[in-house]
């Protein structure tokens, strides 16, 4: 049982965040091989190496929301990308949620990602369905929220969150994409995870085996 | 020819430096043309940047289309160019950074392809330059055939027509139009623009070495995208003409009873100027069938993918409005009309 979370063990899991995308880096990008332009996994390599530099330099005493605010600017200038704009605002948005703190909760974990699910839908103006990374990150949500209504233990939430995020993320694959450069490929997008989807889950994964390893 | 046996070379350092060292031996070969804006090694300008009283035309994207898109900056054309990663629209500090290097007080407009990465960061940009009062508009390029039918036209994704699209606008701008009435003349060179193109073998990105798409030693995909989308159809290469003769068959249909246009055949960055020539004689013939005048043609590479094989033909069709802006002349580091 886990009922909070400080700054110092955020900035860990986001290290972890950090080394996992490199790890899977070329996964990734062969995903986005076959229905974009197959950048995807360089992409999140170039903006989480960007984050892990960045990390390094922070003050100790930063809140959440600035630390949030830090690392969505430091990855989107170097990215720029669909990705830059997407990720950076999820963390703003969701970095807004937790203004001013240094310890935070299972509802503040809620709020946050619930924030950055709607941010990110905001920003890139999908749709459920439309076979993005918002298909990961709107039913991963709502799952952390419902989970959040009955326990306060942040692990037992980030593994249900984590569990939502791996099936919706295997449910993209039936999908047709309806968004950015692989809707162009009509039935061909299908039989395919997205990429951004998969980053997605891998970002929620991670979230939940590096709060475990706390 | 390149498939899945053969590794792609490349003469690079790093992969992941390969974009400011590029940017680095541009603004290095042509530094009486162009500068940094604000030191910022992704936003390149022009020398005389800003230009008192003129809207500033800014264009971006990826990289690895060269000469699009800091080849197009000059006299003439763009104002400044906001330049990405491989393949990856940039983030919005170089567009903020170039806006502000080249607004002459008259506004800015921007202008890219119709891509969904573009477009959030170039709308970020635009979001904290208004907040700085410096007036922003935006026209998407949405010129390719393959990506979307007619009635879904703002759908479309940008391709060779870049060129056609800010040569009007730069243009417009040079004769020292206002922001609404160079957005109204690239709209309507947009809408005159259309292109189709066709793949041979694929690119690679530096960081990954892998092919971008497959295709087998006898084939080729039309109505590939500029980044290795697929395409609407793979099927057996056919001889120039034949190409030339689907290609334009489709562009055709989309003519409207004009009878004017420029050409455009446009290498994707490993196609010689031989076959692109061979191409343009075809589709001279194909005009020429459908008495269909030429005003003008540009036949060498204007947008590439990297080292994809393969070629674009792109037409604009031209009014007495779009014609002289055209012709006006223009010099920039990569080519000149």
């Amino acid at each position: 049982m886990k009922k909070e979370l400080n700054t110092n063990e955020f900035i860990q899991i986001i290290l972890s965040i950090c080394d996992n995308v490199e790890k899977e880096k070329d996964y990734l990008s062969e995903l986005d091989r076959a229905t974009g332009d197959g950048d995807h996994g360089v992409t999140m390599s170039i903006g989480w190496n960007a984050v892990k530099e960045k990390i390094t330099t922070l003050d100790d005493n930063l809140t959440f929301d600035k630390i949030c605010m830090q690392i969505a600017s430091s990855f989107l200038s170097a990215v720029g990308a669909s990705a830059g704009p997407l990720y950076a605002t999820a963390l703003m948005r969701g970095g807004a949620k937790l203004k001013d703190l240094f310890v935070i909760n299972s509802s503040h974990i809620s709020d946050f990602f619930e924030a950055a699910a709607n941010g990110i839908q905001d920003r890139g103006k999908a749709n459920l369905g439309d076979k993005t990374m918002l298909d990961v990150w709107l039913p991963t949500a709502e799952k952390i929220k419902e989970t959040s209504n009955n326990t306060e233990d942040i692990i037992e939430i980030l593994e249900k969150g984590s569990h939502a995020a791996n099936e919706s993320m295997l449910s993209t694959k039936e999908m047709l994409s309806k968004k950015g450069r692989s809707s162009k490929l009509g039935e061909r997008s299908r039989g395919h995870i997205d990429p951004g989807a998969a980053s997605s889950a891998l970002i929620f994964r991670t979230f939940h085996e590096a709060i475990q390893n706390l | 020819m390149f498939n899945n046996e053969m590794a792609f070379k490349k003469i690079i350092n790093d992969p992941y430096q390969v974009v400011d060292e590029m940017v680095e031996g541009i603004v290095l070969a042509h530094s009486d043309l162009l500068k940094f804006a604000n030191n910022n090694k992704r936003a390149v300008v022009r020398k005389d940047a800003p230009i008192k009283d003129k809207v500033g035309v800014l264009i971006g994207g990826g990289s690895g289309h060269e000469p699009a898109f800091l080849g197009y900056v000059g006299k003439g054309l763009a104002d400044g160019a906001a330049i990405g990663n491989v393949f990856a629209s940039p983030s919005p500090d170089p567009i903020v950074d170039a806006t502000k290097a080249i607004n002459g007080g008259k506004g800015v407009v921007y202008m890219y392809g119709n891509y969904a990465g573009d477009i959030m960061n170039f709308d970020m940009a635009a979001e904290m330059c208004q907040m700085e009062d410096i007036p922003v508009k935006t026209v998407l390029v949405t010129d390719d055939i393959a990506s979307a039918p007619l009635d879904k036209k703002s759908e479309r994704r940008g391709v060779a027509g870049d060129f056609y699209v800010f040569k009007i606008a730069g243009a417009a701008a040079d004769m020292g139009m206002e922001l609404d009435d160079v957005c109204r003349l690239a709209e309507k060179a947009n809408d005159m623009t259309i292109s189709m193109g066709v793949a041979l073998g694929p690119c690679s990105l530096p960081h990954t070495l892998e092919p971008s798409f497959v295709l087998e030693d006898n084939e080729m995909e039309i109505g590939l995208g500029i980044h290795g989308e697929a395409g609407v159809r793979k099927g057996p290469l056919q001889s120039a003409d034949e190409i030339t003769t689907e290609l334009m068959d489709k562009i055709l249909n989309e003519m409207d009873g004009s009878k004017k246009v420029s050409v455009l055949v446009n290498g994707l960055g490993s196609t010689p100027l031989m076959e692109l020539y061979i191409m343009y004689r075809k589709t001279y013939e194909i005009l020429n069938k459908n008495q269909i005048e030429i005003h003008s043609s540009f036949v060498g590479e204007y947008v590439t993918s990297l080292e994809m094989n393969g070629a674009s033909i792109t037409l604009m069709k031209l009014d007495e409005e779009l014609q002289p802006l055209l012709e006006r002349e223009t010099l920039c580091s990569m080519f000149r009309v």
